[in-house]
């Protein structure tokens, strides 16, 4: 594929927060690419780093305690971290729009939902403020509510609903890339079930690339076409659908399916992986996943780059070196 | 299970912890370091004070700061300096006492209406609802009105106006603190509601309690400052800066020493002790590392 | 079938709210043998943690008897109700909330043997607090350590531990691994096997986690809205769910696999509030079998086939589906 069809690329970004207590290194020399109208699942643990790299993204890391010493994020041509506040700004919400794990605290309690949706039309587009809320109400006719509830306040609204809401003024401006942070976390199953058919429905309809941040696999095999495992700051493992869940080589994804019930199978025995996450400012040296890994050996102390153990296939471990 | 050999449990003393974090805060030192000055002036003023800080001398009235009174003398020629240190008595002991007052008055009366809840809670906290909704000057006044001045009423006074607080406080604390997990846990295991209020939820409310109570301290030296002001306070020849404040205000233009020293000396103490209450919530406060 | 360890009769919770009466438990009964898992599944506000409660007589219920080895507990006097504490735990999902940020780990796990005053001779009781440690796999070197400077998982090892301390033989674990992360869920989720394995324990383990309550029950039972819907052996649940509200909760799960494609059943709507609800099944609203008498009649639990129970009038033809 040539370069240009990437919406995404992310190439070496570093990012690190400056604490008292140590230099903490969120994300290291990550690269990452997104194609026009894929879904990419961005999969890890809590402190893996993928909320820290996708608000890097979207230019909204909190600055200082955070800093990005290196990396470059290029999105539809344009060098993202080069820009000024006043550009990017443009970009938010209009190109890249980002949807919260909790749908409670994503909206204003003051102000209608109609209103919000509203809000987020008009700060990219110069329109009336009546064409604007004619627009809001077919957003949330889209969403699965109502136009005539576009009056009311959040907390008239159930969990699930608020969530329909966010993603309303998420995909109000048509942007080429959503990210979804753990949009379902919060909401129970049989939610879940529809907000995801939802987002589904729509990336679909509206031609929306997309990154889905999650910890559960079983929302990556429904919606995802790519795959990025993330530990400790770095993408141990990326590759399709197919390749994660067949072919998994990391010893960390193996490790997370060994640790999830499966509902479907018979008699399945969990094999945990063993030991905690490292000390985010106190990191082992060479491969991080090293101290919990069942092949770790000699060779791990100096890592390994990530490389392709076949097209589109890549994995960061010295037994796949081997293999290479 | 593996048996392995273990020395007897010690304890990590909570207290040196939150020792070690209050002074690793500067602010907080210094605002403790300003308190031992103003505890030890306090202590030790028969001792520094270079005048007798009642006896008059006529003769010398109104001078200003010099060598021999570093801070000027008086309308009627008392050493400033000298009234000052002994105002300090005054205040600190004002302070503490009304600060103590309304505390334990306060705690008790939050803790009743936070536990028992229901038509108790709702009788406390209407009337300390009323009591707030009272400028804190006007209720002074009129307890002082009602008791006769001086200093015990003084503290009595201000230690009622300043009730409330921690009625709320200590309410809010019980109400936060009854359905928590960890107090539940607590139950589960068959303790009873006095082990889990000695045990769980005071220790859980006392960093705000003491914050509240150095902050408070403050404001009462303030108040009886602005008692003393309006001559409700503290009867004239005994030395408190807030009377010092009020006599010498005859006097701001010709001789300005007589209220700045007294004014600096109240800004002083207060400020020592908001430091030292900011200082300690945060040391109190073990999620906050280091 | 062995001896049941708890029977609950007709429990019911309701609670004032200024909207109207809350019913978060509505008539629910059920039996839990020794040794078995019974996993209680359901969605958030369904009734399964203040069922927890309630069975620890944590919370009085409105009407409706626990017996706890042929004892009704609701009937005990509070000195009864101390003793009887010492068999029945509870470990909570929380593992911030479910320790007290002021005590120790030490401290944290020795309360309830202090509370109980189970030891007279110190040493006897530090001897027994590491002894939970090493049962709940902690490091003799974090006895010292406050809750704050532990992981997640740290800490609900402290809890369980806490819970293990008076050698309960019935533990409640309310949603126990749902704050963890999935690699830490597995080694508490083990951990938990173990320990029943080792002490013959019975739990009822409350989850919304459908793939966990599997792994971990021998039975399950799924709530909805205040009332149970469906118990069943965990296995048969899972291959042949029977109410339609556990078919609809069992085809919404995301499977972590792309060669299975299940058919999934999308409720429409909400979950109807709790208050003052309408008579009749509780879930007519959502269901697709609902007919007239759904709205009319409460369906009672119903013995389909042996060990396993549905209410549910129109089951037969829900079950052909």
């Amino acid at each position: 594929m040539s370069e240009n069809q990437n919406l995404l690329e992310i190439k070496d970004l570093s990012v690190q927060y400056v604490t008292v207590d140590g230099t903490v290194h969120a994300v290291e020399n990550l690269n990452l690419t997104l194609k026009a109208g894929e879904t990419l699942g961005l999969v890890g643990e809590t402190g893996a780093g993928k909320t820290t790299t996708v608000k890097a993204v979207m230019g909204i890391l909190p600055t200082p305690p955070a800093k990005v010493p290196n990396g470059e994020i290029i999105f539809d041509g344009r060098a993202l971290n080069r820009l000024s506040a006043k550009e990017m700004r443009k970009i938010r919400g209009k190109q890249i729009s980002m949807i919260f794990q909790d749908p409670m605290t994503s909206l204003n309690p003051v102000m209608t939902v109609g209103e919000q949706i509203e809000e987020a039309i008009r700060l990219h587009n110069r329109i009336s403020r009546r064409e604007a809320a004619k627009r809001a109400c077919d957003m949330l006719e889209t969403v699965g509510i109502k136009a005539e509830r576009a009056g009311d306040y959040p907390h008239q609204f159930s969990g699930g609903m608020k969530q329909r809401v966010v993603i309303a003024m998420a995909l109000a401006c048509s942007p080429k890339l959503l990210i979804a942070d753990e949009p379902t976390t919060a909401l129970d199953v049989t939610i879940q079930a529809q907000v995801l058919e939802l987002m589904k429905r729509l990336k679909n309809d509206m031609n929306t690339s997309m990154i889905m941040i999650t910890h559960d696999l079983g929302i990556v095999a429904e919606i995802c076409d790519r795959v990025a495992i993330m530990y400790a700051g770095e993408i141990v493992e990326s590759g399709t659908r197919e390749h994660i869940f067949h072919r998994a080589a990391h010893p960390y994804t193996q490790g997370l399916f060994g640790c999830i019930p499966n509902m479907l199978d018979e008699e399945c025995r969990l094999i945990p992986i063993q030991g905690m996450m490292p000390d985010p400012t106190d990191l082992p040296e060479g491969c991080r996943f090293r101290p919990r890994c069942p092949h770790a050996c000699d060779r791990c102390a100096q890592g390994a780059p990530l490389i392709e153990i076949e097209p589109g296939h890549q994995v960061k471990c010295v037994l796949c070196e081997k293999e290479a | 299970m593996k048996q392995e050999q273990h020395t007897p449990y010690k304890k990590r003393s909570q207290m040196q912890e939150i020792a070690r974090r209050f002074v690793r805060n500067k602010q907080a030192v210094v605002g403790l370091i300003m308190l031992m000055i103003l505890i030890l002036a306090a202590i030790l003023a028969p001792v520094i004070a270079p005048y007798d800080p009642l006896k008059q001398d006529l003769l010398h009235r109104l001078k200003a700061p010099s060598a021999e009174h570093i801070m000027g003398t008086d309308e009627l020629g008392r050493d400033i300096f000298s009234r000052i240190l002994y105002g300090a008595r005054i205040s600190m002991t004002v302070g503490l006492i009304a600060v103590s007052i309304s505390c334990v008055t306060g705690c008790v009366l939050g803790a009743i209406a936070g536990y028992y809840g229901g038509m108790l809670d709702n009788v406390i906290m209407r009337a300390s609802d009323i009591l707030m909704a009272i400028p804190s000057i006007l209720l002074n006044i009129s307890i002082v009105a009602a008791l006769g001045s001086g200093l015990q009423n003084v503290m009595i006074a201000i230690g009622i106006s300043s009730i409330p607080g921690y009625c709320r406080i200590m309410r809010a604390s019980i109400l936060s603190l009854r359905d928590q997990e960890f107090v539940e846990a607590s139950r589960a295991a068959g303790a009873g509601s006095f082990y889990i209020i000695y045990h769980h939820i005071l220790p859980n409310c006392l960093a705000p309690l003491i914050v509240q109570a150095t902050l408070r301290i403050g404001s009462a030296i303030l108040s009886c400052a602005s008692m003393s002001f309006i001559g409700l306070g503290i009867v004239p020849p005994t030395p408190e800066w807030g009377a010092m404040l009020s006599s010498g205000r005859e006097f701001l233009r010709d001789a300005p020493h007589l209220t700045t020293f007294p004014g600096l000396a109240i800004m002083f103490a207060v400020f020592a002790m908001n430091l030292m209450g900011d200082g300690l919530r945060d040391a109190l406060d073990p999620k906050l590392k280091n | 079938m062995a001896e049941n360890i708890l029977e609950i009769r007709g429990l019911k919770k309701y609670f004032p709210t200024k909207a109207g009466l809350l019913h978060a438990v509505d008539d629910v009964s059920f039996d839990i043998a020794h040794g078995e898992t019974l996993g209680l599944v359901g969605e958030s506000g369904c009734g399964k943690s203040t069922i927890g409660r309630l069975t620890l007589r944590l919370l009085e219920p409105t009407d409706g008897q626990v017996f706890f080895e042929g004892t009704n507990i609701m009937q005990l006097d509070r000195k009864s109700m101390r003793q009887m504490r010492r068999k029945m735990q509870i470990v909570f999902q929380d593992p911030y909330a479910s320790l007290d940020s002021r005590k120790s780990v030490f401290e944290s796990i020795g309360e309830p043997l202090r509370v109980q005053r189970i030891y007279s001779s110190k040493a006897d009781y530090e001897k027994r607090v590491y002894e939970l440690m090493d049962m709940a796999g902690l490091a003799h070197r974090f006895a010292n350590a406050y809750p704050h400077e532990l992981d997640g998982g740290r800490r609900q090892r402290v809890g369980i531990a806490r819970a293990l301390a008076l050698n309960p033989s019935f533990m409640v674990l309310d949603e126990p691994v749902s704050a963890l992360d999935v690699s830490i869920q597995a080694q508490v989720l083990n951990l938990m096997e173990q320990l029943q394995k080792d002490l013959g324990l019975t739990y009822l383990f409350i989850s919304h986690d459908l793939g966990v309550v599997k792994y971990i029950s021998t039975n399950i039972a799924v709530m909805y809205l205040g009332v149970m819907v469906e118990k069943a052996p965990s296995k048969a649940l899972f291959e042949r769910p029977l109410h339609p509200y556990t078919q609809a909760l069992l085809s919404a799960v995301p499977i972590p696999s792309i060669d299975v494609h299940q058919e999934r059943i999308v409720l429409e709507g909400d979950v109807p509030s709790p208050i003052d609800p309408k008579p009749g099944c509780r879930f007519a609203g959502r269901c697709r079998y609902c007919r007239q008498r759904c709205r009319e009649e409460t369906p009672e639990m119903r013995e389909i086939e042996p060990g396993r129970f549905v209410a549910c009038h129109f089951v037969e033809e829900a079950a052909k589906a």
